[in-house]
């Protein structure tokens, strides 16, 4: 996905038709329209994919719903920072990013809340070798047939978000910049100011920690063959 | 291409930076080599490249009709500041 970093460089103008200038003065009610049409028109296909990175970094409706709504005023506001209108999407979600960990940052400096703990639980470093591919490819359950197809016919989205949801935050929020959204491991620690083997070694822990929380729901939805393989029925 | 072909368990080890588009040209090559040859690999690369296709569709939720409320309410905002602005 291209990045565009609001910050780095100077702005590229929106097309002559829809914006005229940084400041916006001497713009016509014409003008104006056609911005805010422009706006709407890229704003509209990308409001899931905001909401939805949004509710997985923060954990909850109304607080994704706040950030999207803060990051789309924001981007508003300094449209004519945007250097190049194709990295609209891109730049947005940037924008949205930035707003969730200046409030998620601001949040744990209140001291009334723990800081996450960096450090893994006991339970933590044991999950942090699973991985998920070995226990569906066990050479003794080859008769079974094809495990890994059966897991992934079984998998929803719903799983999938309870497992990205059920990370410690810290891991949560560095996998979903870069699994979810594309970021590279720099982009990821510069965002959130912490090196880049800080960014490895979370992104290695997430990955194994949701793999295993991925294998016990399949436990649960009777896709494993040690639980009898009655398989529950799912829709 | 490095002058010694990388073993099975380096390439798992490197697997993930793979995915995530984090090495060179040289190391890409080196790891497609491998891919191209080993089974094993190959099977698990496949099986990473599909569970990471569904964690990243879990960032598309859709929007509820409150927030698209919510947004259409500030674009009329936006639209009356910058019209008294500049009137
Ligand atoms: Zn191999």
């Amino acid at each position: 996905m291209p990045l565009a970093h609001p910050d780095t460089q100077a702005p590229m103008p929106l097309p002559q038709a829809t914006y005229r200038g940084g400041s916006g003065i001497g713009m016509s009610d014409r003008d104006i329209d056609n911005r805010q049409h422009w706006f709407e028109q890229r704003l509209s296909p990308l409001l899931d994919r905001l909401y939805g990175c949004a509710l997985r970094l923060t954990r909850d409706p109304d607080d994704a719903e706040d950030i999207v709504a803060e990051a789309v005023g924001k981007a508003w506001s300094r449209l004519g920072e945007l250097r190049d209108p194709q990295c609209f999407d891109g730049w947005l979600l940037h924008i949205l990013n930035n707003v969730f960990i200046s409030e998620w940052r601001r949040r744990q400096c209140r001291p009334q809340r723990p800081a996450t703990a960096e450090d893994p639980s006991p339970d933590e470093l044991d999950s942090s070798t699973f991985t998920l591919f070995q226990q569906l490819h066990q050479p003794f359950l080859l008769w079974w047939g094809s495990l890994e197809e059966q897991f992934f016919n079984s998998l929803l989205h719903e799983d999938i978000q309870q497992a990205i949801d059920a990370l410690p935050d810290p891991f949560r929020v560095t996998m979903v910049l870069v699994e979810v959204q594309g970021y590279s491991y720099s982009e990821a620690a510069h965002l959130l100011g912490i090196p880049l083997g800080t960014v490895r070694s979370r992104l290695s822990r997430a990955r194994a920690l949701l793999q295993k929380t991925l294998w016990e729901q399949a436990g649960d939805a009777g896709v494993r063959p040690d639980d009898g393989g009655t398989g529950r029925q799912r829709p | 291409m490095s002058a010694r072909p990388l073993d099975c368990e380096e390439v798992i080890e490197r697997l993930f930076e793979y995915l995530d588009r984090e090495l060179d040209e040289r190391q890409i090559a080196d790891i497609e080599h491998h891919l191209a040859r080993c089974r094993d690999c190959f099977t698990r690369a496949q099986f990473e490249t599909r569970l990471r296709a569904r964690v990243s569709a879990a960032g598309t939720v859709t929007a509820p009709p409150r927030l698209h409320q919510r947004i259409r309410q500030l674009l009329d905002r936006f639209n009356d500041g910058e019209a008294n602005t500049h009137h």
